[in-house]
């Protein structure tokens, strides 16, 4: 089932939470919708659940406008951060609640409930706890039957609001394969919602970048990653630097001093220059390179993280250097950028790379 | 271990920092910083057991000492005289009318503070307090303002030939009005916390909301809304002012346990006051085991339900 959003907006109380969103989702597809808090990932989900009216726009299920769908017309699997799991039905019954509140004419029979539940059960490997309650359940665990509740009512589309959110790291990162597998096998559309960038870029076929209520961009982890359309994109997926810079006659300059980069198609003014802290190469002093003083040095699992103060301004710049370099703090050092992006301040059109 | 470390201090170590008289002091054993010493936590329990004893334990053993003194016969032949059965049964038939529709208010009102926005939300929430800070005699005086013969609907209601003050529709609506904050008060602050994930859910996944209601919320708070009951039942039969003020202490007609108590006590029938008094003692007695049970239990409940957090 395909999802069509069109110019979806939502507003609370005077404060718009959703601008004028589109996108398209094919069927089939895992798709990330990735932000900070307040970006409207969430409203948008709940949104397309029918968990909220929206102010304005549609959501199509298909050639069905569900807008004017109820939540139980749209027949939609949620998964909630905190589980929602009903705490007083054993691990069976949360699991075929969907489908014991059928009306009598759709009901299967009891045996059937039960069948299907157990197979459901199994699909997210946890045939033999189906007698005990959610309170007798790890995070992890009740994660897994949340899904599968999910699943049982045969949903059109699979939605999960930050579905690893209270789960610790290293659950989190086995529950993120495990989605993966179930979705390849099961091939439900499936949204879902999360604010850590490794979760989205690893598990979703696209991720939707969201910053105050806006779609930033829609791409694959590649294109996210490696050609972010605007500096916040740039910014919030992995490590990043920003110098001010300013062009002219196709130059950047940088405090000054022209940077070695190859000839801008740029008209002049002020921009800024964007780096990964690894897309800085150490490098002798020379024509063209950024030097800076060594501010800090840490040291992380396999490399050692420079933070240096460049140029009159002390503009901070993070660097990653290899560990069997040694540094010290108060030296000078001169990178040279590998990759880098430049934006204008103004407006958020990518440049270069 | 930690009294240990304490005690093990040699003194020759404190006295290079110029203390000696720190020194000499003999070590005390060490104790939890929150603890008191045994002297006041002595003190305190103490203070505590007489006060109980004294206001609470006293006057109920001497309600069933001043009972039963006449002896078993004379007690049995107290509670079953026909005015004293009218009164259990009036009082019990209040309470079987009253506890119900305060069932059904305080649900709906907890319900919707705890799961919607509205305008006038904080105005419903302080109101369904009134009860508690109002006199009990100014809620009965109310409703014979309102329904009595000089009230306001008082002439309609003549000519209407319904009779509410000095009748069991007075009764009710002085009980009703005295008891409806229990079982909201109880559910408010849980359904609060509960918030609406788990209604949403159930939504999701097709439930209509009536099925969720009855699947998913009352389950939820299902030992909140025992307890609840229970309180508002024991206030409805026990009720005195408001009763009092509206009704009009017809024997054998509108006069509920306590009313009939007073009556019996005010006629030196001593034993008689004594032995209906006992009932409602009983009754009292009833509600708190199992109120206590039920603590125990929604205890446990409210403990599984913070496990998910986890």
């Amino acid at each position: 089932m395909d999802i069509r959003i069109e110019r979806i907006a939502k507003t609370f109380d005077r404060y718009p939470a959703l601008n004028d969103i589109s996108l398209d989702i094919r069927s089939g597809e895992l798709v990330a919708l990735l932000g900070p808090s307040g970006s409207g990932k969430t409203t948008l989900l709940r949104l397309i659940a029918g968990l909220e009216q929206p102010s304005a726009g549609r959501v199509w299920f298909g050639a069905e406008d569900a807008s004017s769908l109820t939540i139980q017309e749209r027949n939609v699997g949620f998964v909630f951060q905190h589980y929602a799991l009903f705490k007083h039905m054993t691990v069976l019954d949360n699991i075929g609640f969907g489908l014991r509140v059928r009306p009598s004419g759709r009901r299967p029979a009891k045996a059937e409930i039960r069948r299907r539940a157990e197979a459901l059960l199994d699909l997210v490997q946890l045939s033999d706890l189906g007698r005990r309650f959610p309170a007798q359940l790890s995070g992890g665990q009740r994660q897994r039957v949340a899904l599968a509740r999910a699943l049982a009512i045969e949903p059109r589309v699979l939605l999960l609001d930050e579905p690893f959110g209270a789960l610790d790291a290293k659950v989190r990162k086995d529950l993120r394969r495990w989605l993966r597998e179930i979705h390849d096998r099961t091939g439900h559309t499936t949204v879902f919602v999360t604010h850590d960038q490794e979760e989205a870029m690893e598990l979703a076929d696209r991720v939707v970048v969201m910053s105050n209520g806006r779609i930033e961009q829609v791409g694959s982890a590649d294109e996210i990653y490696d050609a972010p359309a605007s500096p916040f994109v740039f910014s919030f997926i992995g490590a990043s630097n920003a110098l001010p810079i300013r062009i002219a006659g196709g130059q950047a300059l940088l405090d000054g001093t022209v940077l070695d980069l190859p000839p801008l198609a740029e008209r002049d003014g002020e921009a800024r220059l964007y780096l990964r802290p690894h897309d800085l190469a150490v490098v002798d002093a020379g024509e063209g390179t950024i030097i800076g003083t060594v501010a800090a040095v840490r040291r992380t699992s396999g490399h050692r993280l420079v933070e240096l103060a460049i140029g009159s301004a002390g503009d901070r710049v993070e660097v990653e250097v290899p560990a069997s370099r040694a540094v010290s703090a108060g030296e000078q050092l001169a990178v040279k950028p590998l990759r880098w992006r430049i934006y204008r301040d103004t407006n958020a059109q990518a440049l270069a790379a | 271990m930690a009294a240990d470390v304490a005690l093990s201090v040699p003194a020759a170590e404190e006295a290079p920092f110029g203390d000696v008289r720190s020194a000499a002091r003999p070590a005390k054993p060490w104790r939890p910083p929150t603890d008191e010493t045994p002297v006041v936590r002595r003190t305190l329990i103490g203070i505590a057991l007489v006060f109980l004893g004294f206001v609470l334990f006293l006057p109920l053993v001497a309600v069933f000492v001043e009972a039963l003194r006449g002896g078993v016969a004379l007690y049995w032949a107290a509670i079953t005289e026909p005015d004293a059965l009218a009164a259990v049964q009036l009082t019990l038939l209040v309470a079987v009318i009253a506890v119900p529709v305060n069932l059904v208010f305080g649900v709906a009102a907890a319900w919707a503070i705890a799961k919607y926005e509205f305008r006038g939300k904080s105005l419903l929430t302080t109101l369904i307090d009134l009860p508690f800070s109002v006199s009990p005699v100014i809620s009965g005086l109310v409703f014979v303002l309102l329904f009595g013969a000089q009230g306001f609907f008082g002439p309609w209601l003549q000519s209407t030939g319904v009779q509410i003050i000095f009748a069991v529709p007075g009764l009710v609506l002085a009980t009703l009005f005295v008891t409806f904050p229990f079982v909201a008060r109880e559910l408010i602050p849980l359904m609060q916390e509960q918030g609406t994930g788990d209604e949403e859910a159930a939504l999701s996944l097709g439930a209509s909301g009536w099925q969720a209601f009855r699947l998913v919320t009352l389950p939820n708070v299902k030992w909140a809304l025992l307890y609840g009951v229970l309180l508002c039942n024991a206030r409805a039969m026990g009720e005195f002012g408001a009763v009092s003020v509206v009704s009009g202490h017809i024997r054998g007609l509108t006069n509920t346990m306590p009313l009939h108590v007073e009556i019996l006590y005010n006629e030196y029938a001593f034993s008689a006051a004594f032995a209906v008094a006992s009932l409602l003692a009983l009754l009292s007695l009833v509600t708190l085991a199992a109120k206590s049970i039920l603590e125990w239990r929604y205890a446990q409940d409210i403990a599984a339900t913070r496990g998910r957090g986890h």
